[in-house]
């Protein structure tokens, strides 16, 4: 243990009453563009009212889809904090000591995302996904879906089909149940850890993140079908569950990297340097070129064999005017300019660059779940309005809220940690 | 036989005492030639004050070598040697992508591998010097130039070294 040194490990991150209305006013500023942007929706013209073959577009669906996509987004930036947090005890690892806890912290947006996701998918369903219509199981009539319906039983099984999805919920329980005991048994037994000291604690984390990862490799996959590709009911992919999930540590990633420079900008966690720094940058570089990697090889399988009923995927994308131009913007944030500008080492172990790139990359990976999100449920009437604006800021503002707050009520440092004297020296 | 071949070796038995005397040789004003270890030893190459390796960028230099070789190639074949329409794509398509990014990596890593091995002198015609046997069984080998520090005696070398913790002090000299 590093009690020779001169390092405070009972530091408390102090959430001033300064910075705390900062985060409120952002919130509040992110309110009231979501605010105009329902205006602007409901009174404002929207070229498309004449569709023949869809009822009117109404505002509330654009705002259901954006709920969606920022519930799946978060959910994901707190669950890889998880995650990450259980990594680096099942891999036994030493470097990352001083930042298990901000790791940990994530999980607290954790409930808040269960009830959020659950109340939208109870008030939205029908305007989020196509499968909630019973009238496409209805056999011999115009409306029949012979392929939703061969796909219904893995939403509403064991009940009749186009009742009440009793799987689909279950799962969604069952998930975030599991998430939020996870999270709450290691960051107990973190919290035990810094009151009694000693490796049997480390033991039993790396025992229950090890539990944990076996079943989130499972859950994250299967959350992505749910959750995202379902909304694009009749299409598939077999490796969206990996797309998803390196779409969200990604961001997670991103997102842990700037909250410690964010403490370590305002005094707090010393002992962490540059060298540390630099690691948390070769994550989100190395991540980001997977997540290119798994995009791509979505894509270019797609692309080659170009049958119809899995390249409506992109065409729908590619070639429309409102999402086609994101496309690209999705790319070049999320692989072109991680890949360009943290390739050398000194960008990574600079706050300056790593605080742009993660910054842009959370934005992106907001983007990449926009793309998977609203062309399957608002088609050409979706967009980055106001709307999308301000409900993100919303959202992150509430994200920073709850993390900040529980971060502020424990110790910043596993002071007990076994592996704080190794952290210490870490030297890349 | 005193020529720009003739070396002092410090034999050390610890790596701590060896970091140790690093600093304190390259105190004293002398310059140390190579050091020689049976294994890495973390933080060696900063008490000797070496720069960062230029590795990397050889690294880039091949690996965009490797991205212009792929990309000229498959133009070639596809746009005049060959040209096919597979599955009614255009030539200058996405699928010049893993054909692309392989070549990148191959070309990378041989260059990297290739680069490496003509510094460190690794040619299977080479002969390497070696100093002392045992720098790669148990001891760590510092190795001294006098002709590098003409300034100072040999003795007032010997001196520094044994001050500094070398369990033996010996010379070398390669005709």
């Amino acid at each position: 243990m590093a009690q020779g040194t001169n390092y405070n490990l009972d530091q408390k991150f102090d959430f001033t009453a300064g910075l705390k209305k900062t985060v409120i006013t952002v919130g509040v500023a992110g309110a009231v563009l979501l605010v105009l942007g329902i205006l602007l929706g409901m009174f404002g013209g929207h070229g498309h009212e004449g569709d023949a073959d869809h009822h009117a577009f109404h505002w509330s669906q654009r705002l259901f889809a954006n709920l969606w996509i920022n519930n799946v987004y978060f959910t994901g930036i707190a669950i890889i904090g998880v995650f990450f947090f259980a990594i680096q005890y099942a891999a036994q690892a030493g470097w990352s000591a001083p930042l298990v806890r901000l790791m940990i912290s994530f999980g607290h947006w954790l409930p808040i995302a269960a009830v959020l996701m659950l109340g939208t998918f109870f008030i939205a369903n029908h305007d989020l996904f196509h499968w909630t219509h019973s009238y496409v199981y209805d056999k011999g009539t115009e409306t029949y879906d012979r392929i939703i319906d061969g796909k219904g039983a893995f939403f509403y099984w064991p009940l009749e089909k186009g009742t009440f999805p009793v799987f689909f919920i279950v799962r969604m329980i069952l998930f975030f149940g599991f998430w939020v005991f996870f999270f709450n048994k290691l960051k107990n037994l973190s919290q035990q850890e810094d009151l009694h000291g000693g490796n049997s604690y480390w033991y039993a984390m790396r025992k229950w993140s090890a539990i944990f990862l076996v079943f989130f490799a499972v859950s994250s996959s299967m959350s992505a079908w749910d959750w995202v590709m379902s909304i694009d009911t009749h299409w598939f992919s077999t490796l969206f569950g990996w797309y998803v999930f390196a779409s969200w540590f990604v961001a997670g990633l991103s997102a842990i990297t700037l909250f410690i420079l964010f403490l370590k900008d305002r005094g707090y966690l010393e002992m962490v340097n540059q060298n540390h720094i630099h690691d948390m940058g070769k994550y989100v570089f190395a991540f980001s070129i997977f997540w290119t990697y798994i995009w791509f090889s979505q894509f270019l399988l797609i692309y080659y064999a170009n049958i119809p009923e899995e390249s409506v995927y992109f065409i729908e994308r590619l070639s429309s005017d409102v999402y086609g131009s994101f496309i690209y913007v999705n790319i070049g944030l999320n692989f072109v300019l991680p890949f360009f500008v943290l390739m050398t080492r000194d960008s990574k172990r600079h706050g300056v660059f790593l605080k742009l790139v993660c910054t842009l990359i959370l934005f992106g990976h907001w983007i990449d779940f926009f793309l998977m999100i609203q062309p399957g449920t608002l088609g050409h009437n979706g967009g980055i309005g106001l709307m999308e604006i301000g409900l993100l800021l919303v959202y992150a503002s509430a994200f920073v809220l709850v993390v900040l707050t529980n971060l502020s009520k424990g110790n910043l440092i596993a002071k007990n940690h076994p592996m704080l004297e190794e952290s210490l020296h870490h030297h890349i | 036989m005193e020529r720009d071949s003739n070396f002092i070796l410090g034999i050390f038995d610890d790596e701590d005492v060896l970091l140790n005397a690093v600093k304190d040789v390259r105190k004293s004003g002398i310059k140390i030639h190579e050091v020689y270890s049976p294994y890495p030893i973390h933080g060696l190459d900063e008490v000797l004050g070496y720069k960062r390796s230029r590795l990397p960028i050889a690294a880039f230099m091949f690996g965009l070598l490797g991205t212009t070789l792929a990309l000229t190639m498959q133009f070639y074949m596809n746009k005049f040697d060959w040209p096919m329409i597979i599955g009614g794509k255009d030539f200058a398509s996405i699928t010049f992508v893993p054909v692309t990014f392989e070549l990148t990596v191959l070309l990378a890593a041989f260059g990297m591998v290739g680069v490496f091995m003509a510094t460190s002198n690794l040619k299977p015609w080479g002969q390497p010097r070696i100093f002392d046997l045992r720098s790669t069984d148990d001891k760590h080998v510092m190795a001294i130039d006098i002709a590098n520090n003409a300034s100072l005696t040999t003795e007032a070398i010997s001196d520094v070294l044994k001050n500094s913790g070398a369990t033996e002090i010996n010379r070398k000299n390669f005709e």
